[in-house]
């Protein structure tokens, strides 16, 4: 079978590169000891997390003994999160946040109003963006935490990250930042860019799923996420995920190597996918910001269409991709992300999300506008929205 | 998750299109739900005897539709009106759960289509071409549930 496959889904996951995963295998069958043991095989596992923890911490600019391993990007998040507003209760109990966050946050954030604390959800503008000034002017003396996502998951848009920063270090705020898409795709240094928490998943990177990381910049009080032995400092304790630990330290040194180049190419994909998509297709927009976005995004509406008839035709094609609308989100709603933009519902549930990743090629998207233009006329000839 | 005979139905939709000269037309759903069922129908001495539809919507809706419209064709007013979306999702082999509003949407737009038809036997005015069922989103959510 040769059947066409183009993967076109990189945000929702990537594939193990074949070096991480020749990494991690060793640690299943062979080198399988407990870190927390004394003997040789123990010891091994034990070096292999502080050298993953080292890559982590070289990668992002901090230091390894801030790098804290996770199950996944969300509970990083949950952590994060929760963790600082229990902490520092006694000071406050209001967070800043934005209305486009992974649900991650958003959730976590929801949980936390139904325990007393106080929320400000940010508006963004038509690109996703929050401004430093509505940072600030959203500051209270109770305020204790800001968590803005560093990119966007289905729009692509990266915030002001650093100007951020600023507000939150001037005002003596923590300032977390979900960096789930962002981190081994664009570059990010914690110190430089004055974030005191940041989230990060490896299967976003071309490591394993199930693992992730948490870095808290050290000082900042947080309680302890799971309770138990005492590894990660007895603050996430659990027996390590020791493969995937390895497979994420792997995976992101070799994401932040030679990342300029991989982008450039990246970008190229990008702006080829956009402009062919806007040139060929009649009534379609692109959502999110035309630059500031994340190398490999794009994410259009099609207006009178649907986003999961279209996701179902494109796979029918071998193309695999994502879409905003609510038949696909598992409610009935479209995604939050694009109604804060500002897109009214039927345009917002006409949406698709395409990330290309270091695999993709210029060939796909030449086949990609083969089979695209097409699908969504057919959509629209069944369309009673559609009147030409 | 979609049985093959929602996808057959799917990728080769039965019934697409408007009827010119329809006897009956309804409309149902919403874009904010994100899905819209236009139904137009031929009539003749009681008995369907055309059926087309055009839908906005994901691939369950534009099944239900596209087998909505198989089932009623040949039939009676009476029998097209007794037609259940749980007949029009077993036809199919099935919906998934959270797909069940979207053959609530066939029954409905059938049912519209044919209180069309009545009005204008009846000779009340023809403009009122389409009707929508007026349902919010919240309702439909809450069938989920059910």
């Amino acid at each position: 079978m040769d059947k066409k496959f183009i993967y076109l889904d990189h945000a929702a996951t990537t594939f193990v590169k074949p070096e991480v995963l020749e990494a991690m295998l060793p640690f299943f069958n062979e080198k399988y000891g407990n870190p927390s043991t004394i003997y040789s095989i123990g010891r091994e596992s034990k070096k292999a997390i502080d050298e993953a923890r080292d890559k982590v911490a070289l990668a992002i600019g901090s230091q390894a003994n801030e790098i804290f391993f996770t199950g996944s990007g969300t509970e990083a998040d949950n952590w994060a999160i929760k963790g600082v507003a229990y902490a520092n209760r006694a000071r406050g109990n209001h967070i800043i946040t934005t209305a486009i966050e992974h649900h991650a946050v958003l959730h976590t954030c929801q949980y936390l109003e139904s325990d007393g604390f106080e929320v400000t959800y940010l508006p963004v503008d038509e690109y996703g963006l929050v401004t430093p000034e509505q940072v600030r002017d959203a500051v209270k003396p109770n305020t204790i935490l800001v968590s803005i996502m560093f990119a966007n998951n289905e729009i692509g848009t990266v915030q002001p990250i650093e100007e951020i920063a600023k507000i939150t270090k001037e005002k003596g705020i923590y300032f977390h930042t979900d960096a789930v898409q962002a981190i081994g795709n664009i570059p990010i240094n914690v110190e430089k860019m004055g974030i005191d928490l940041l989230s990060m998943s490896a299967h976003k990177f071309y490591g394993p799923k199930g693992v992730g990381a948490l870095y808290v910049r050290k000082g900042v009080k947080i309680t302890s996420f799971i309770h138990g032995g005492a590894q990660e400092k007895g603050r996430r304790a659990s027996t390590e995920n020791v493969a995937g630990i390895v497979g994420l330290g792997k995976a992101i040194e070799i994401a932040t190597n030679n990342m300029e180049a991989k982008n450039k190419k990246l970008i190229e994909l990008r702006d080829k996918a956009i402009k062919e998509v806007m040139e060929k297709v009649p009534y379609v927009r692109l959502n999110g910001h035309p630059t500031k976005r994340l190398p490999g995004n794009v994410n259009f509406s099609f207006e009178f269409i649907e986003g999961e008839s279209l996701l179902l035709m494109l796979d029918m094609v071998g193309i695999a991709a994502s879409s905003g609308s609510a038949c696909t989100s598992g409610s009935l709603d479209p995604s939050h992300v694009l109604l804060a933009i500002g897109l009214p519902h039927e345009i917002a549930h006409g949406s698709l999300r395409l990330t290309f990743g270091e695999d993709n090629t210029n060939e796909d998207i030449d086949y990609l506008m083969q089979k695209l233009p097409p699908i969504v006329e057919r959509l629209r000839q069944m369309s009673p929205l559609y009147v030409k | 998750m979609y049985s093959e005979k929602v996808m057959d139905h799917f990728m080769n939709p039965r019934n697409v299109g408007e009827i010119e000269d329809a006897d009956g037309v309804g409309q149902v759903g919403n874009p904010k739900c994100g899905d819209i069922m236009k139904m137009s129908l031929k009539i003749e001495n009681n008995i369907i005897v055309d059926a087309k539809f055009k839908t906005f919507g994901c691939g369950a809706a534009v099944a239900t539709s596209s087998m909505a419209t198989e089932l009623i064709k040949g039939k009676t007013i009476e029998e097209a009106l007794a037609i259940t979306n749980k007949a029009v999702a077993d036809a199919l082999d099935g919906l998934p759960p959270v797909k069940m509003h979207c053959s609530n949407l066939a029954e409905e737009a059938i049912k519209a289509a044919l209180e069309d038809y009545m009005r204008k036997k009846n000779g009340e005015t023809g403009d009122n071409k389409t009707t929508s069922c007026g349902r919010r989103c919240e309702d439909i959510e809450h069938l989920h549930k059910d």
